[in-house]
């Protein structure tokens, strides 16, 4: 499986005086950064901070404007990949490289193709899948080599793109991001697959913005704010201090709300059953309501039916049988765009497939929902105007940074994309609002303001059904929890039960008390 | 906000949502069973009583498959009729690409058998018309095939025959070799496609921008150089040797398909050939899976160290080569001369060939015999003295390719980044 490289010095990187600029904006500002061998390096920082932007031009995706990349002393240009791969170095990146229409197996091969019949490059199937599987089983990181990607949640597709770098057996080894989307027991295992590489000697940058990870597997941590360093900590940092240097201020980590006022009923969902997209099972009569100025939370391990739950409301998703009520109208067969517009805010668990187009700007972005409606436009033109005045608010106060409310979102940073689906749908008079892993890629600071977004619209009388697999996420925004199995609401529960109560619940134990909490609701 | 679309190419079933009534199958059902109809109650009445028979030779001679004319517009429209019922159960989904081609073909035969009552069609030249006149139309849409399924968009297809028929005709007569014709029209094809790909992969000129310029271009210096050169001195320069004729004995024995297929041009085993070659490289090689992930995600094939603009540019050269050597067919098989403009938008019909099959290359050889054989068949009616003006039958390709891309036989779905160049920031 080695890459033919041969050579086994073991790979210290560094980089100096890193610069990148993007028309006025100074993404990456002379950074300079060491990664030892065997290191487990972190990088912190808020969205838009330059992490990916540093990483890129690591990987030869994007030509730095200044400064070196030196290997093992010596400097190298990376014109492409095919570069940074020949010296030994493997990315998983962000935004998922991989092929929809394409198996796991073909997206894990693409590239380092195991062949046979010489030049004529005849692709070795078995072997492709025999190797995946084998590294799939070596790091505890479950795939389906024939599955195609498309059809294929995002954690899945996670798990896929984190193989794809495992299988090619690299010396420095980049995660940006990669436990984003994970569950808490996946990421456990990736935590410890790091630090069994760490001590064969490789190297790996680790991105993300979940400071538990950071601080149970790095060795060392690098924050950058605005392009630039700013600190390097060492992994006994606490949290608080950390979270203050990535941001530049105090952060609360905990969701300050007060007591529920809970009005009338607004969702009401009764033994709905929903398949999945193979025709299986995934919802198998939930019943649920919502009610005006309460948040329910859903927790539950990803895969167990929230996905589908979510698109059943909004009507992405056929309904087998039962009721789904929005203020005792039902939403049977009506169109997403029209239970949209009857007041319910979305937001996606995944983003980039239903949540933004990537190839508009900031403001078209903003308004996707509401283009057609005074004062944004009517149906034959729009109103450039009242689109960049109200973009300009939006991005002021949900902090999205970008160099301009006209620039594609394609070049806005991952968590920033998010902001833009966020203060999409916050930005309307609502009834229900459906977000789903709501936080998912965003910086700690703009966790707290989305977080206080999240109660402040419950405080206005709206009913919030918040999904996460942050079960951290769902104890601080709920009034009441219900948690989900294999489908089914196992129980309601308050958030001031015990976490490992909660914990027994999502792994499908309900102890003495079968679903007795449910009746109680 | 609604999901974005992305089933494969190849999945064509399978798509719809199971619990919609009209999912594909229904839809395609009722088109079946509305041209069953229309053929057994509208073309059946029109028959006359008289006996059709399709020769098995190439004239009225020896044996022949006879019915009675009326009889068979309605026999055959009713099965169409029956198969279409079958596919409105929607019992059928596995069969139904099956159940769909029958129906079409017993559609065709209700056709065939209202306008040759009373008269005869030699089958195996009917046959063999239409597989001439599919040969360009696959060899331009097998170059289509490889550009497009890399990402680039080549509407310059058009061009490379004329290039490649010009180049065919000019070096054939000079060098008196026909094998030197054929070759010059590869590189005849092979000039519009460097350009092709130069303007559109380098340059990041808008793709379906250049392929009309180029075509016009070709056309342009073609005209020009026919005008000045070959018209005034046409024995010196446009008098090109035809493509042989060889016989495989034994196949060529065999009934209609032996004369049709093993005794023919060479041309026309290059391009089934080709066929098989391509559609298993596409599916089993590396070469394929690289190519078609440039074409669907050229950034990830990028991030896994694949040269994207390196196998564009390959693609669309080799492709250039086969859309050549198909230009050649107009000079070296068909007419024997060079003409002004002497393609008459065939590109475009291998281009419709290329989009009614799916970008596969199978499908475009069916769609190329298929066009081929409404284009042999007007040709046929019009000498027959047929009441059905024969342009009905040459607007097929284009009114099939809308049927097709109009969704109503499946998703239609072209490589996802086809004709979106690969820029790096
Ligand atoms: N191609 C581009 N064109 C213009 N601006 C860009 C481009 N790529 C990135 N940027 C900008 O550079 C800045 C840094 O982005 P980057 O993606 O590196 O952030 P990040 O630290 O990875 O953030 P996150 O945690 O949200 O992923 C952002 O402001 C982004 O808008
Ligand atoms: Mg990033």
């Amino acid at each position: 499986m080695r890459s033919g490289r041969g050579q086994e010095i073991p790979l210290r990187l560094e980089l100096r005086g890193i610069t990148k600029r993007f028309g006025d904006l100074v993404a990456n500002d002379h950074i300079d950064i060491t990664v030892e061998p065997g290191e487990v390096h972190a990088l912190l920082g808020e969205n838009g901070a330059g992490k990916s932007t540093l990483m890129n031009q690591l990987y030869g995706l994007l030509p730095p404007d200044e400064g070196e990349i030196l290997v093992n002393g010596e400097a190298k240009v990376f014109k492409s990949p095919r570069d940074a791969i020949a010296a030994g170095i493997g990315m998983v990146h962000q935004h998922f490289m991989l092929v929809p229409v394409f198996t796991v197996a073909e997206n894990i091969a693409l590239g380092a193709e195991e062949i046979r019949g010489g030049p004529l490059g005849i692709l070795d199937r078995r072997r492709n899948r025999r190797d995946v599987l084998a590294t799939s089983t070596k790091y505890g990181l479950p795939v389906d080599p024939d599955a195609l990607v498309e059809d294929l949640p995002v954690g899945a597709q996670q798990r896929v793109e984190i193989v794809k770098a495992l299988t090619r057996d690299v010396d420095l080894l980049i995660l940006d991001e990669p436990t984003a989307v994970l569950t808490p027991q996946e990421t456990d295992e990736l935590l410890a697959v790091m630090r069994s590489l760490a001590e064969t000697g490789k190297s790996i940058v680790f991105i993300t913005h979940k400071l538990r990870e950071v601080k149970a597997v790095a060795d060392r941590i690098t924050v950058i704010r605005r392009g630039r360093t700013v600190a390097t900590a060492a992994p006994d940092t606490s949290e608080d201090e950390l979270a203050a240097l990535m941001v530049g201020r105090e952060v609360s980590l905990e969701v300050s709300k007060t007591p529920a006022e809970p009005g009338r009923e607004v969702l009401k969902i009764s033994g709905l059953v929903v398949d999945d997209d193979r025709g299986v099972r995934a919802v198998d009569g939930v019943d649920l309501t919502v009610r005006a100025g309460e948040v329910l939370g859903i927790a539950g391990v990803q895969g167990n039916g929230q996905t589908e739950l979510v698109e059943a409301i909004v009507g992405l998703r056929a309904i087998r049988t039962g009721v789904v009520e929005l203020d005792n109208e039902s939403l049977a067969g009506m169109s997403t765009k029209k239970i949209l517009r009857s007041g319910v805010g979305y937001i996606p668990e995944d983003r980039s497939l239903d949540g933004v187009v990537k190839e508009f700007s900031v403001a078209e972005n903003l308004v996707l929902d509401m283009y057609d409606r005074p004062p944004f436009g009517n149906a034959f033109k729009l109103n450039p105007k009242a689109i960049n005045e109200s973009a300009a608010e939006r991005v002021t106060q949900f902090d999205i940074r970008t160099s301009s409310a006209s620039a594609t979102v394609g070049t806005l940073s991952g968590g920033n994309q998010q902001k833009v689906v966020v203060a999409r749908e916050m930005s309307r008079p609502l009834r229900l609002m459906i977000a789903s892993q709501p936080t998912r890629g965003v910086d700690v600071g703009s966790i707290e303001f989305i977080h206080s977004q999240i109660i402040h619209e419950r405080d206005n009388g709206t009913a919030v059904l918040v999904v996460s697999s942050e079960l951290d996420e769902v104890v601080g925004l709920a009034d009441r929890i219900a948690v989900m199995y294999r489908g089914r609401i196992l129980a309601t529960v308050s958030p001031d039960m015990p976490r490992e109560e909660i914990g027994l619940l999502m792994a499908g134990i309900t102890g003495a008390e079968p679903a007795g909490e449910e009746e109680a609701e | 906000m609604s999901q974005v679309s992305t089933a494969t190419v190849e999945d064509l079933t399978g798509v719809d949502a199971p619990d919609r009534f009209w999912n594909r199958e229904r839809r395609l059902g009722a088109g079946v069973t509305i041209i069953g109809l229309v053929a057994a109650f509208i073309f059946g009445p029109l028959a006359e009583s008289k006996t059709a028979r399709f020769t098995l030779s190439t004239d009225a001679t020896g044996a022949a498959l006879s019915i009675n004319g009326q009889l068979g517009t309605i026999l055959f429209g009713l099965i169409a009729v029956v198969l279409g019922v079958v596919m409105l159960t929607g019992r059928a989904k596995r069969w139904q690409t099956l159940l769909l081609c029958l129906g079409i073909a017993a559609f065709v035969l209700s056709f065939l058998c209202w306008q040759v009552a009373g008269k005869f069609m030699p089958l195996v030249d009917t046959l063999s018309g239409s597989v001439e006149y599919a040969l360009p139309l696959v060899l331009g849409a097998l170059a289509g095939v490889l550009g497009e399924r890399s990402g680039v968009v080549n509407v310059a297809i058009e061009g490379q025959f004329l290039m490649g028929a010009f180049g065919a005709a000019l070096v054939g007569t000079l060098a008196t070799s026909v094998w030197a014709g054929l070759i010059s029209a590869m590189i005849g094809g092979l000039i519009i496609a460097a350009m092709l790909a130069v303007l559109a992969i380098k340059f990041l000129v808008d793709q379906v921008v250049v392929g009309t310029v180029l075509n016009l271009f070709a056309l342009g210096i073609t005209g020009f150089l026919y005008e000045r050169l070959m018209q005034p001195n046409a024995l010196k320069y446009n008098q090109p040797p035809q493509l042989p004729r060889w016989e495989i004995p034994g196949l060529a024995d065999i009934p209609v398909l032996g004369p049709v297929l093993f005794h023919t041009n060479v041309l026309v085993w290059i391009a089934l050939i080709l066929v098989f070659v391509i559609h298993f490289a596409l599916k089993g090689t590396r070469w394929g899976l690289r190519t078609r992930a440039v074409g669907e995600h050229p950034t990830a094939a990028d991030t896994v160290g694949v040269r994207v603009r390196g196998l564009r540019y390959l693609n669309v050269m080799v492709g250039g080569l086969i859309a050549g050597a198909g230009g050649a067919y107009f000079t070296l098989v068909s007419t024997g001369a060079f003409n002004k403009n002497m393609t008459a938008g065939a590109g475009f019909i291998a281009l419709a060939a290329l989009i009614f099959g799916r970008w596969t290359p199978f499908g475009a050889l069916g769609a190329a015999l298929f066009f081929g054989f409404a284009q042999k068949l007007a040709y046929f009616l019009s000498v027959a003295g047929s009441p059905v003006p024969n342009q009905f039958l040459n607007m097929l390709p284009y009114i099939a390719t809308i049927v097709a891309v109009a969704g109503l036989v499946g998703r239609v779905r072209a490589p996802a980044a086809d004709g979106v160049p690969y820029v790096k920031s």
